[in-house]
């Protein structure tokens, strides 16, 4: 396990701009997970890393050294693939001794079938060895790909949104998984995902990606807490964070602010400005208000027995608002 | 509670369809099953006129077709009792064997030819594919046109430059003049169509295994080529059976050392009358390398001919 640095890296496609030059530091044994939407240039961000693709300017280190004209194998990278990644003329416990049998690594058989008895075992795939990787299920095979990853004891674990295709249940238990793996193998692992909430339970370190721009980079809290843009903000938080104009809810807000980020847990009720309850969506643990305020939508959280119904009137004010100004930039 | 669904057909539907492939197969079968059965009559038995379906089989065409004969003298065929069965059938013409025909030979020949320019199609028509379905090469499109614009006329017509060619390069009548020729011919086709089956793999196989520790080219013999077993298949039926079967080239350009099986067996005919059992016998044996070739890889033929259509 090493410490990966980005120094300055750019990628363009044509006209496309993949990734901007992005300095990022993956701690040793950190698990960094970087956060964007489709298309923010998180698979461009792991491929350069993996020495898929081929810096425009720009330098990788793994442990030190840069790897700029390392191949992929010479990189000693683990990755998983957000599709495809699956051998599908291997069983799957050939798919998952692969790398291991690799002229790079040439481990021994028996040290083989250890290993791979060991990561099937982890994964809940033992009986599930002997099978064409075209016999898997969805969950199965993404749950084999991560596992041909785990065999390995590579510089950095590189994941492109392995959970994505799985369904919720599965998706829930491997987050635990991978979070129990990372704790144990001591790892260093960069994933990358569009999904907030994996970003929040698995990460040691967050990176937020606007197209192709690292935004900002910190522990999972830190981000949520101090975003340094409305871009930011946005990504986290479930329901997400309210913005409105700086003045609807404070008579002074901080000169040249433009917006307030509210958090939905962070309103305060019985005191303040009026506010129409529009809906209540009653989610057994929690109970969202929908709330009207002045012609601007507003989201809180309330008691999960709530008595409060559609048409009554609330009074609400905000606790440690978050300002920015007119380029969303924070300021206070 | 049945209702019909339409992927699912009826039983009359399936009925009617399976009756109309057998129909269908019956009819171009029997020329097939023609001359085998020609194979096994007798001479007067195969010119007979109504055309006999039942007869007395006879392995004279097969004999023939093997050896060559000679007429001899009473007395020495007196002195001289039939050695074994084949003895005996020539017998009744007052014949004895003298040897082996060519026909062995030229078999051979048409299996070194045949089977030698379809794996050189192959491979190098496999390593192309690759290479224009996986890297930036320069004017990518206008050479995979060119390649493709060696087919646009029929070969033949260009016939005469490649005699005059092959003459003076000492190709003519040469195994490998043909197996070039043969392979030129092919890879066109070769290199298209894998290039298509090679187009349907993701590159995405090809990338883990590159991180997993493998070099390009063990990525493309351990990841890729095994994916494109199918296509290889295919494409190996389609580039044999050219060869195999080709006829024009073979007439112009071998004669005593390498000619294949399509020019020798109309010859067979002149040897001693109008001999049909023999070339019967000579067109079934030249049949059935294609057909074991062909049943050997009709799994990955049928999933094949699809195009990656139906792949998984
Ligand atoms: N091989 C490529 N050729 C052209 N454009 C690409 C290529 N790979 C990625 N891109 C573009 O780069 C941007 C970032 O893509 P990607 O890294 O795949 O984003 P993400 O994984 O975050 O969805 C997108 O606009 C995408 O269209
Ligand atoms: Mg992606």
């Amino acid at each position: 396990m090493a410490e990966v640095v980005l120094n300055g890296v750019s990628k363009a496609f044509g006209a496309t701009k993949a990734v901007v030059d992005m300095d990022l530091t993956i701690p040793d044994g950190a698990f960094v997970v970087l956060l964007g939407p489709t298309g923010a240039g998180k698979t461009t961000t792991l491929r350069l890393i993996a020495g898929l693709e081929k810096s425009d300017s720009g330098t990788i280190s793994i442990a030190g050294d840069a790897v700029d004209t390392l191949t992929p194998a010479q990189r000693d990278v683990a990755m998983v693939f957000q599709q495809y990644s699956l051998y599908p003329h291997m069983t799957v416990r050939e798919n998952l001794a692969f790398p291991l049998r690799s002229p790079y690594l040439k481990t021994p058989e028996d040290e083989i079938a250890r290993k791979v008895l060991n990561v099937a075992e982890v994964l809940h795939i033992p009986h599930k060895l002997d099978n064409k990787a075209t016999e898997l299920s969805g969950g199965e095979m993404q749950r084999v790909s991560i596992g041909r990853a785990l065999v390995r004891d590579p510089a950095i674990y590189l994941m492109d949104e392995p959970l994505s295709s799985l369904d919720a249940k599965l998706r829930a238990d491997l987050r635990v998984e991978l979070k129990r793996i990372h704790a144990e193998l001591a790892a260093t692992l960069l994933y990358v995902t569009h999904d907030q909430i994996e970003a929040m339970t698995m990460a040691t370190h967050v990176g937020v990606l606007d197209e192709g721009n690292l935004v900002q980079f910190g522990t999972p809290r830190d981000i949520y807490e101090n975003p340094l843009t409305t871009y930011v903000a946005a990504r986290l938080g479930q329901p997400r964070i309210n913005l409105l104009p700086a003045d609807l809810l404070e008579s002074a807000p901080p000169p040249g602010a433009l917006t307030m980020g509210l958090r939905p847990e962070n309103i305060r009720h019985g005191a303040g400005r009026e506010a129409n309850v529009v809906r209540v969506e009653h989610l057994g643990d929690q109970t969202r208000l929908h709330l009207k305020v002045a012609d601007h939508d507003v989201i809180t959280l309330t008691d999960p027995h709530t008595d409060l119904s559609v048409g009554a009137t609330i009074q609400i004010a905000p606790l440690n608002p978050l300002f920015f100004d007119a380029q969303g930039a924070r300021i206070g | 509670m049945s209702s019909h669904s339409i992927t699912e057909s009826s039983s009359r539907a399936k009925w009617i369809a399976g009756s109309l492939v057998i129909l269908y197969a019956l009819i171009t079968m029997l020329p097939l099953v023609w001359i085998v059965m020609t194979g096994f009559k007798s001479p007067a038995d195969a010119i007979s006129y109504p055309p006999k379906v039942v007869y007395e089989p006879t392995l004279e065409g097969y004999v023939n077709l093997f050896t060559t004969r000679t007429r001899q003298t009473e007395d020495y065929l007196l002195a001289n009792p039939p050695e074994n069965w084949a003895d005996e059938i020539v017998r009744q013409y007052d014949m004895v064997i003298v040897g082996p025909s060519k026909f062995g030979e030229r078999f051979m020949n048409s299996v070194i030819i045949g089977f030698g320019s379809t794996f050189l199609s192959i491979f190098l028509g496999t390593l192309a594919a690759y290479a224009f379905s996986r890297f930036r090469i320069p004017f990518a499109d206008d050479l995979l046109f060119f390649i493709l614009s060696t087919r646009m006329m029929p070969p033949i017509a260009v016939a005469i430059p490649i005699f005059l060619m092959y003459r003076s390069l000492g190709l003519s009548d040469t195994h490998l003049g043909m197996i070039l020729l043969y392979t030129a011919v092919n890879i066109s086709l070769a290199v298209w169509l894998l290039k298509g089956f090679i187009d349907e793999i993701p590159r995405e196989y090809e990338e883990a295994a590159l991180i997993d520790g493998y070099t390009r080219f063990q990525a493309f013999y351990k990841v890729v080529l095994p994916q494109a077993a199918t296509g290889i298949a295919s494409t190996a039926i389609f580039c044999l059976i050219f060869a195999w079967n080709e006829y024009a080239f073979a007439v112009l350009l071998t004669s005593a050392t390498a000619q294949t099986a399509p020019p020798f067996i109309p010859t067979i005919i002149g040897v001693g009358g109008l001999d049909w059992p023999a070339v019967a016998a000579g067109a079934t044996i030249f049949l059935l390398p294609v057909m074991i070739f062909t049943i050997v890889l009709r799994k990955h033929l049928l999933r094949g001919i699809t195009f990656g259509a139906v792949r998984k």
